[in-house]
């Protein structure tokens, strides 16, 4: 259980970094913000509790890698690093449009803080466990996390990166997906089942959680059983809401991208402030 | 340096190294996908990652993988692709016919076809002390030796010149040296002087090697064990149609998927032949301008 101030901390921090998405997403014209706010509470929990960084250093050899697997999830990636000093605010007013460093998938070697280059699916999973037996070879104790998409689960070569991880045994990687239950044409379900997703990592290999992906108690107890495991890679299913936060976008299939005109962006500012 | 295996430990030949550096070797089964993203992640962490399958394998299954992790953040991985162009037996979804065209395709990815077994010993150091991504195909079993190791030196980037002549230059990469060379004596005994332009790595390409050879014969002809397209055939014929006005000709594989077969069958069967080359020579020394 977290102390109650510890909780509204977070709380409060994740409410902030909603509220950039949204005004992010306004001023560039569009982002896959449904994504972008489903994975926010557990990028906020990794960034302001748990992840030993120096945002002045990001070359740092012995800071914790963050790798979003789910690449287009950048928007919400960005407005953490951006809050956490990597760089200047008010560049993210030119996200995404031309000349900027941002595109809509962060770039390693244009971004700061940026541990690994993703946009196409099923790549930064296989990067993390890299990285992870990386800083087992070189004897560093740095832990990596992933966060993947579990419309990204449908890709084959997240299935042969799950397998590698449950043979080579990184303990020091964490994984989270995004199990927002949508991918972009519609529910997982519907579009090609997912489920029983815990049994699938579990038959891999894995130790599974499975928790409340917007529950701080949850997440951060997640993150510390996963510290404690030494014998198998533990893979944390969030199960989240796309959209969360915003109440006209909440598991709409429509707000997997979209844009938001003034009416659409005021709304959606009391929507996350009521929430 | 780390050696990645993609569960073709006897094929790829990387099973001494996995016997006597098990720990720096890793083998991920026939997921080649995963590989190579494994490997980008390592090389972000300062390893230097070998990363072992079939040449097919490696530039087909995998090309995204290779493009995004690898190419795009210059990963300092390096991708051996076993069993070259028409030395595979197993038929067209074992030949790597199209695998230079592929890697030389991307951004910032060094590619080298090497000749023979000189060459092959040289072009691994050479490549683990090359910061980026690089390509190179690899022969296995007994890879004959035609280039001497007491002279010959492999650089990354640089065409060596093994014969001078003055009517045609032959260019070639990985096995089509013999072939190459064997056309240029059969040539002088017609009285026709080729210089052979023996072209390791593809890209970069050594372009000062290749314009001086064609700027002094005026002809040039390319001999490649791959498609005539994308590989060095193309990138000798982009070269001088940019910058010099020679008839360029290309011996290789044309437009077509090969049988299975041995490789002095298919070698024979597809014109990567010693005659194939005289009689490209011949055709483009008549088309130099009067």
């Amino acid at each position: 259980m977290l102390a109650a101030a510890e909780r509204k901390r977070l709380q409060d921090k994740a409410r902030a970094i909603r509220e950039e998405i949204v005004k992010v997403t306004y001023a560039c014209g569009g982002s896959h913000i449904g994504g972008a706010m489903s994975q926010t509470d557990v990028l906020v929990a990794l960034y302001y509790k748990y992840m030993r960084i120096d945002p002045a250093r990001p070359d740092w050899e012995d800071r914790d890698r963050f790798v979003l697997s789910k690449g287009h999830g950048g928007v919400g990636h960005a407005v953490v690093l951006a809050d956490k000093g990597y760089f200047e605010r008010k560049l993210l007013d030119d996200f995404n449009k031309t000349g900027s460093p941002f595109g809509m998938h962060l770039d390693r070697l244009k971004v700061r803080g940026v541990d690994a280059s993703t946009g196409s699916l099923g790549h930064g999973f296989g990067i993390s466990i890299g990285m992870a037996m990386g800083a087992r070879l070189t004897g560093r104790q740095f832990r990596v996390y992933c966060v993947v998409g579990d419309g990204e689960c449908h890709e084959g070569s997240v299935w042969e990166s799950a397998m590698a991880a449950g043979h080579f045994k990184p303990t020091n990687l964490t994984v989270f997906v995004d199990r927002n239950r949508f991918c972009l044409d519609g529910p997982t379900e519907e579009v090609m089942p997912l489920d029983p997703l815990d049994g699938k990592f579990e038959s891999f290999g894995w130790r599974v959680l499975s928790i409340d992906g917007h529950d701080f108690d949850a997440i951060c107890g997640a993150i510390e059983t996963a510290h404690a495991e030494t014998a198998r890679p533990v893979v944390v299913i969030a199960n989240t809401v796309k959209g969360k936060g915003v109440d006209f976008m909440e598991n709409q299939t429509a707000w997997h991208y979209g844009g938001l005109d003034d009416r659409m962006k005021a709304r959606a500012l009391e929507s996350i402030a009521r929430s | 340096m780390l050696v990645l295996g993609a569960d073709l430990g006897n094929s790829t030949e990387i099973d001494a190294f996995r016997d006597r550096f098990p720990d720096r070797f890793f083998n991920f089964g026939a997921a080649e996908q995963n590989e190579v993203d494994v490997a980008a992640g390592l090389a972000l962490e300062g390893e230097v990652p070998f990363v072992h399958s079939f040449g097919v394998f490696l530039t087909r299954r995998a090309y995204e993988q290779v493009i995004v992790q690898v190419a795009m953040h210059g990963a300092n991985v390096k991708l051996v692709g076993m069993i070259p162009g028409l030395t595979s037996r197993l038929g067209p979804t074992h030949q790597a016919i199209e695998d230079l065209s592929l890697m030389r395709a991307i951004p910032g990815m060094t590619v080298i076809d090497p000749a023979d077994a000189t060459e092959i010993e040289q072009v691994v150091p050479a490549i683990a002390a090359w910061r980026g991504p690089v390509y190179t195909r690899m022969m296995r079993r007994e890879v004959r030796r035609v280039l001497d190791p007491a002279t010959y030196r492999f650089e990354v980037g640089r065409a060596v010149r093994l014969r001078t002549g003055r009517d045609v230059a032959l260019a070639c990469s990985g096995l089509m040296l013999e072939p190459a060379l064997a056309a240029a004596a059969d040539l002088a005994a017609r009285g026709v002087e080729a210089d052979v332009i023996h072209c390791p790595t593809l890209k970069p390409l050594d372009e000062a090697a290749i314009l001086d050879a064609a700027g002094r014969c005026g002809a040039v002809v390319t001999a490649e064990n791959h498609l005539v397209t994308g590989g060095l055939g193309s990138a000798v014929a982009e070269l001088a149609g940019e910058r010099l006005a020679v008839p360029v000709e290309r011996v290789g594989i044309r437009d077509t998927f090969a049988v299975p077969g041995s490789p002095e069958y298919l070698f024979a069967r597809y014109g990567l032949t010693a005659e194939a080359i005289c009689a490209a020579a011949v055709r483009a020394i008549s088309r130099k301008a009067r």
